[in-house]
């Protein structure tokens, strides 16, 4: 049998991009906004979530899709908003993906949706490798972690459009450096925006509702 | 990290194209792996082996060429390879760079039979 060489040149995570592009290319039809929340376990994604719905949901029709690898925890939590909830249990998979995504898309009367937000599995390393179609990516940094994780995790903060500064309610008791933070995360992403907030309180969430506020409207108006 | 992710799709899209190609056997993958892709050969390497014991690239041996990161200082513009993902310039010490090379993950080619 003769060998022969085959030129490939194929991404390996091409596969998923080309779903999260079509991903996305389903929502735009129908003027959808999908915003992908991610952070290590405990940074308050879900808190963030709940304050976000209980501000927007007047005015605006949300989904949300919980990714974990067990429990319905959040997505029991989420619902006491009264908002329709997926949840993605992924057995062991450190991140969603295009293909996870797809099908809860499958179960969402889109023409009827404004704001999808998508609650990505616990997890500052892998979460940031695969795209799952989303419009913007939204980062969470708790105060407890500390202020050097973008030096640490630089995939991640170079990805986010949005970087919110949570726990601020805990700075006197943390060695936390905001404007040090704000600097590191700069020098690998100048066109992120970056928001200390409290999702506890509700201390500095407005400068984030606005930016959300804007985001939507944007869609809206978008020519699809 | 999520290597087995990884080479599920690395496997379907071999097998794709080995069935494109009319092959019988895959006998070598020659991958490009960046230094920021996070990819670790070791586990490539197991999960391989494992995925795609009942298919024709069962006994295909993997080959891992490495690219470097190069990232590119915002600052004075200097393009270097971190040591260790140090992030700081050599040249003038900032940490504000912009990633150049470094997390690419493909299949450059394969030999059949």
């Amino acid at each position: 049998m003769s060998v022969k060489v085959l030129t490939i040149k194929e991404d390996i995570l091409g596969v998923n991009e080309e779903k999260a592009r079509i991903n996305q290319e389903l929502m735009d039809k129908h003027h959808v906004l999908m915003i992908n929340v991610m952070s290590s376990p405990g940074a308050g994604k879900t808190s963030l979530i709940m304050q976000t719905i209980n501000e927007f949901k007047a005015k605006n029709r949300i989904t949300v899709i919980e990714g974990d690898i067990a429990s319905t925890l959040d997505a029991d939590k989420v619902s006491e908003q009264a908002v329709p909830v997926i949840q993605i249990n992924t057995a062991g998979g450190c991140h969603l993906d295009a293909n996870m995504i797809k099908e809860a898309l499958d179960n969402i009367a889109l023409e009827q949706t404004d704001l999808v937000l998508v609650e990505n599995v616990g997890n500052l390393v892998c979460t940031a490798e695969f795209v799952l179609g989303e419009h913007k990516k939204v980062m969470l940094l708790s105060v407890p972690e500390g202020d050097d994780k973008p030096y640490k995790y630089p995939l991640m903060f170079t990805e986010a459009d949005v970087v919110l500064v949570n726990k601020i309610d805990v700075l006197p008791y943390f060695d936390f450096d905001v404007s040090a933070l704000s600097k590191a995360v700069s020098g690998l992403n100048p066109s992120a925006s970056i928001f200390p907030v409290s999702a506890k309180t509700g201390e500095g969430l407005e400068q984030w509702f606005s930016w959300l506020e804007d985001a939507i409207k944007q869609t809206k108006n978008r020519t699809a | 990290m999520h290597e087995q992710s990884i080479v599920e799709a690395l496997l379907a899209l071999v097998l794709e194209n080995a069935e494109k190609a009319k092959a019988n056997k895959i006998l070598r993958i020659y991958l490009v792996v960046g230094e920021l892709s996070g990819v670790l050969e070791e586990a490539v390497d197991f999960y391989f082996s494992f995925l795609s014991r009942d298919t024709i690239a069962a006994e295909a041996s993997l080959f891992f060429m490495h690219t470097p990161a190069q990232l590119r200082c915002r600052n004075c513009n200097t393009i270097f390879s971190p040591e260790k993902l140090d992030l700081r310039c050599p040249n003038c010490k900032e940490r504000q760079v912009e990633i150049v090379a470094g997390r690419e993950l493909y299949i450059d080619s394969m030999e059949v039979e």
